[in-house]
């Protein structure tokens, strides 16, 4: 364990990046995604579609394809990022935005149909009904999945690493490299980097998950 | 009665009725604006794409060469060939660890604890990094299949584990407690109550899981094992076509995962008619949607 002591500034700085990947992405992907999901549960038939054929599309495709094809095959047609770490962002919320779209929308499917029928009844607009009866209730049901969400996120951050950026999975690499007889060392200690960060949401998500649970 | 039955469009499960003439009109409206929106989105992309030159014959007629054709056919066989003894080895895997978590004996359950949650909460890539450059450092390298497989086998296991043990408990414990009752032990309740009426319920996360451990062989093509991502790869260095190649890529992963996705929906639909139960959740999991749906459609009922 002592290579990881010695190394300890550069795991630090690694988690940094993690960390700093997982926040950004997720914080976008909550944006794209919830938009995405209001598309597809809207009575637009263009926007239904548009919203399904992204979903579908970013969902099926590896995280190392999507990756690659990002970083390796748009600049081909002129689009290039200077900075691996925007790219990885941009890659990761996208992905990731699909799996919140999937999960807002099956919360919102969640409330029940009277529930807006009633507000509806009750003379309320569609602006209203949406924000002041559906989501409150839907934000319940998908809290807690939304939190699995961004377990998911923190380890799919590490696919960040095989463009170059240097995260936890990229300082093991090295560490292993500088010092092969302690390889194991190096691995495990970013691996306790990501346990540090997941251990402690997976508690969280499960107490979220007691606590939004709906009684009926 | 029949008539609100109808009256209630599929399509807008959220707004309850059928749009009155006004809400029609504007839905129109709307729908015209939006189509035109995404008319010129898509429109713009394949402008981009055409300025670049990136629709030149050239560039895509390698996919019609049958050699390429070929090369690509038999990296799409290694990635299911890693996919398929996975999966197998992880099922196996993940029955044994959710016993063992499920047993009273503290020495079996906490081990398997301790592996459950341990390869649950690590990125696959750096396990694989791990097998394929740290293990050899010790005289350990195993062949780029099996270091694959046996990365996929120790995630995608811990992984199965809780989806199993979730299963099982999401049974009512009358059933257990019957079993019991009747004069069963412990494997007996198993064997002939438990776990016959948990399979069921645990199908459809089973396999999105299977998706997931399929798109994750892409990992394979840094260690280098030869799958479809890697073989795609270069396929585009070689003739220089890296995004056409890493498109058609793609767009096979999109094609296999959607039917597959498509076939877990169609199981769930199936149990949920049939039984009237839902699937099971299991937190962590995040890309089992099909559980996700599963459990929405729980709470509306």
């Amino acid at each position: 364990m002592q290579v990881v002591l010695d190394n300890l500034d550069v795991y630090l700085e690694g988690m940094r990046t993690t960390v700093a990947l997982t926040l950004l992405s997720f914080a976008a992907a909550l944006v794209i995604g919830t938009m995405i999901a209001s598309f597809r549960v809207s009575p637009i038939p263009p926007l239904r579609g548009a919203g399904a054929v992204y979903v579908e599309l970013i969902r099926n495709t590896p995280l190392a394809v999507l990756i690659t094809l990002f970083f390796f095959g748009l600049p081909k047609a002129g689009i290039q990022f200077d900075s691996f770490f925007v790219s990885a962002v941009i890659v990761l919320s996208a992905y990731t935005s699909t799996f919140v779209a999937e999960t807002v929308r099956s919360g919102i499917n969640t409330v029940a149909v009277g529930q807006a029928e009633a507000a509806r009844s009750l003379g309320l607009t569609f602006p209203q009904v949406l924000f002041v009866v559906v989501l409150p209730q839907a934000m319940r049901a998908v809290a807690a999945p939304l939190g699995s969400v961004f377990i998911a996120l923190i380890k799919n951050s590490a696919i960040a690493s095989i463009i170059g950026v240097i995260d936890l999975t990229f300082v093991a690499d090295q560490v292993a490299n500088d010092n092969p007889t302690n390889a194991i060392a190096a691995f495990l200690g970013s691996a306790v980097g990501y346990l540090l960060l997941a251990l402690p949401s997976g508690w969280a998500v499960a107490r979220l998950e007691r606590r939004t649970a709906i009684k009926r | 009665m029949i008539r609100l039955l109808r009256g209630r469009p599929t399509a807008v499960p959220l707004l309850g009725d059928a749009l009155g003439p006004r809400g029609k009109r504007r839905v129109r409206v709307a729908s015209f604006v939006a189509g035109v929106a995404v008319a010129a989105i898509v429109g713009w992309m394949i402008k981009g794409l055409m300025d670049a030159g990136q629709f030149a014959g050239r560039l895509w007629e390698p996919f019609t060469d049958s050699n390429v054709l070929d090369f690509l056919w038999v990296g799409l066989l290694n990635t299911a060939k890693a996919a398929a003894l996975a999966m197998v080895l992880a099922m196996v895997l993940g029955a044994l660890l959710a016993l063992a978590r499920l047993t009273d004996n503290r020495l079996v359950r906490w081990p398997a604890v301790a592996f459950i949650e341990f390869f649950r909460g690590i990125p696959l890539i750096l396990l694989i990094f791990f097998i394929a450059i740290g293990l050899p450092k010790y005289g350990l390298g195993l062949p780029p299949l099996w270091a694959l497989v046996l990365g996929l086998v120790a995630y995608n296991g811990a992984v199965l584990a809780e989806i199993f043990r979730a299963g099982i408990l999401s049974l009512d414990r009358g059933q257990s407690e019957a079993a019991f009752a009747i004069g069963l032990g412990y494997w007996p309740a198993m064997r002939l109550v438990i776990i016959p009426q948990a399979a069921r319920r645990m199908v459809p996360a089973i396999v999105s899981q299977l998706v997931t451990l399929l798109k994750d062989t892409s990992l394979g093509f840094v260690i280098p094992y030869e799958e479809l991502l890697r073989r795609s790869d270069q396929t585009g260095k070689y003739y220089g076509n890296i995004l056409q190649a890493l498109v058609v890529a793609a767009l096979i992963y999109i094609a296999v995962n959607y039917c597959l996705s498509h076939v877990a929906k169609r199981l769930e639909h199936r149990q949920r008619r049939r039984l009237g139960a839902s699937g099971i959740r299991v937190a962590g999991a995040a890309e089992d949607l099909a559980v996700l749906s599963a459990q929405a459609q729980n709470h509306n009922t």
